[in-house]
């Protein structure tokens, strides 16, 4: 339908009071399996975090249901709980500082790296590179965990093999913390950098061959075409991964903190755990299920309040790059 | 001379100094290198044989190959291929029903003038800025559905995601005219037959796109497995390597007929064995990746497309 049709008073009224058509009731019909699923996976679970108020007990012999609506509110008691423990400063410092250096770090990186490998001579040998480097993107976190433990084991390891060659001390790789911000930063960057930087350079190939030249008649180097066209191109995609990033932010990659670490082993619990890693660790453990779920309800409330935030600065400053 | 070489040489002359490209090179190939590196490295401590992981530790070059470890494997057929199976069927269900369940979302998304195409929109987008979180979920799925050691507990968390419903409908919208659609329903069509017969046939790109984004999601899963099975016959290969790591005998917990477990253990090649397990997860990825490579981007660029 054409813009100026719409434009007509009595249109838009046959829009807005159009009955419900045969084609309505098919399309709902259609959806409704995923309306169903979303209902289900989705939605039951934000009711399910009413469990999060409650002192939940096991009532023997009844069902889940029976028992959360038996058992006492408990108010707030369960975030208190969790927000005055001990580890949540620490778990809210690891979140936010591990995400905030992904963040940047995974938009420097594979920004620079896409612009640099769109200069290679051959587009073959291109090619070759980023089927290379997309590589370790396929790999679960079980997968990679292996990889890591193949490099740190400490007594058969590559690194501390190394190590022992050059006659330095060897490392007991997983129980040492100070090492693992650098060692989780880095398999976080090896992991998502060919990925990201495929995603970049698919828009880098789709600019104009006449900008370049264009700009290159005009006198600009190499640097100049990099700032002024080749990363105005990309802003618009750059502002929405960092939208999605930070709206995440009170999210971890589960398996990272939790896999490459092998679990997190004692020695390691200040520098690895997050928010889902501690919540997980609750979840097998024996911390009541309520309290596990106030964790859970902070993390989503946080994430939802950053997002709309992140959303709301962006649309400020550029509105055309806001995504909602 | 003619336009076309004409314009090859101002592209020369706009490319980097051949100095510059040498540089680039090589820091392509240190990075696709570190990239690939590590499954080179876990392949061959797979090949290892124990003497000499006892006696130089994992080396890049060991100084006896064995096959042990596989030939280990081979005779575990049972568990490994039981194991196998279980990841082939979620993988394939969940792929199937997946796409179906988010194509049609997809497509349903995008028909412009649908009464209650708000309705679908909201119920899409919430869940992309607010979830119930990993307990809530963990509370319907295992208490509520009651789904715990099922093979659905690992499929239907998985199956659809509101990133690629989102995907789908922007390619609908984007590529399918609307005119072809009004056609089709003139001729009496119903949305089903359009969906099935008209819209699937011509969006091959994008189902592509989206059952490889499930496929290697369902086969590279570990983490639902972890949380809902504890059942030994649901064990996906993803999970087996998981609790092997945690407990290097996982697998000799059922060891086959005529050993007692201790003498199963010593017969273990334990250290090749779990990097063996690796590397026969790693091969089909291997494989199939480069292929479908480039589904991957076109649908990343295609989300990344506001619509």
């Amino acid at each position: 339908m054409s813009k100026t049709a719409i434009n007509q008073p009595g249109t838009v009224r046959f829009r807005t009071h159009k009955h419900w058509t045969r084609d309505d009731t098919e399309l709902t019909l259609l959806g409704l399996p995923s309306a169903i699923w979303y209902f289900v996976f989705s939605y039951l679970p934000m009711f399910g975090l009413i469990i999060a108020f409650k002192n939940y007990r096991i009532v023997p012999g009844k069902g889940f249901l029976y028992s959360l609506f038996h058992s006492d509110w408990a108010g707030l008691s369960n975030f208190t709980f969790f927000l005055k423990s001990n580890t949540f400063s620490m778990l809210l410092r690891n979140t936010l500082v591990y995400n905030l250096i992904f963040i940047i770090l995974g938009i420097v990186f594979p920004v620079s790296l896409a612009i640099l490998i769109s200069q290679l001579y051959s587009k073959k040998a291109s090619k070759v590179y980023q089927t290379l480097m997309f590589f370790p993107y396929f790999m679960s976190w079980v997968v990679v965990s292996y990889f890591v433990y193949a490099f740190l084991n400490p007594d058969k390891g590559l690194a501390n093999n190394v190590l022992a060659a050059l006659g330095l001390d060897t490392v007991r790789w997983y129980s040492e913390p100070e090492y693992w911000p650098f060692i989780l930063t880095f398999m976080q960057v090896w992991k998502s950098l060919g990925y990201s930087m495929v995603v970049y350079l698919a828009s880098i190939t789709g600019i104009d061959e006449s900008w370049y030249e264009a700009a290159m008649l005009d006198g600009a180097t190499k640097w100049q075409q990099a700032r002024y066209i080749i990363l105005p191109t990309l802003k618009p995609i750059i502002v929405m991964m960092f939208i999605l990033n930070v709206g995440h932010i009170f999210y971890s990659d589960f398996g990272l903190f939790y896999q490459v670490t092998q679990g997190i082993p004692n020695s390691l619990t200040n520098v690895a755990s997050t928010f889902d890693t501690y919540i997980y660790m609750a979840l097998q453990s024996n911390v009541s299920i309520g309290k596990t779920a106030a964790a859970g309800l902070f993390q989503s409330v946080a994430c939802c309040v950053t997002v709309l935030a992140a959303n709301f600065i962006v649309s400020k400053v550029d509105e055309e790059n806001a995504i909602i | 001379m003619t336009a076309e070489t004409g314009k090859k040489k101002a592209f020369r002359l706009n490319a980097v100094k051949p100095v510059t490209n040498a540089w680039l090179r090589a820091l392509f190939v240190l990075l696709s290198f570190m990239c690939i590196f590590p499954f080179f490295y876990v392949f061959m401590i797979s090949v290892s044989s124990e003497q000499s992981i006892r006696q130089s530790g994992y080396a890049i070059w060991p100084s006896e190959f064995s096959g042990a470890a596989y030939r280990f494997l081979w005779n575990e057929h049972d568990t490994i291929l039981h194991s196998l199976l279980i990841s082939v069927l979620v993988t394939v269900i969940g792929t199937v029903l997946g796409v179906l369940l988010t194509t049609s979302l997809g497509y349903v998304l995008s028909r412009p003038g649908f009464r209650l195409k708000g309705f679908f929109t909201w119920m899409t987008f919430i869940p992309m800025i607010f979830s119930g979180g990993m307990v809530a979920n963990y509370v319907v799925v295992a208490n509520l559905l009651g789904l715990s050691n099922t093979i659905w507990a690992l499929i239907l968390p998985l199956s659809l995601s509101s990133f690629n419903a989102i995907i789908c409908k922007t390619f609908f919208k984007t590529t399918i005219p609307d005119s072809l659609i009004e056609s089709a329903k003139i001729d009496g069509a119903t949305q089903l037959t359009i969906f099935s017969r008209i819209v699937i046939p011509i969006s091959k790109p994008v189902f592509a796109t989206i059952a490889l984004f499930l496929t290697f999601g369902y086969w590279n899963d570990w983490f639902q497995s972890s949380l809902y099975i504890s059942d030994t016959s649901l064990i996906s290969l993803q999970a087996l390597l998981n609790n092997m790591m945690k407990n290097l005998d996982y697998i000799a917990n059922n060891p086959s007929a005529g050993l007692s477990l201790q003498q199963y253990r010593n017969s273990m090649p334990s250290e090749s064995v779990r990097m063996a397990i690796a590397v026969v997860i790693i091969i089909p990825i291997a494989c199939a990746y480069p292929f479908f490579q480039k589904y991957f981007i076109s649908g990343l660029t295609v989300g990344a497309v506001k619509g």
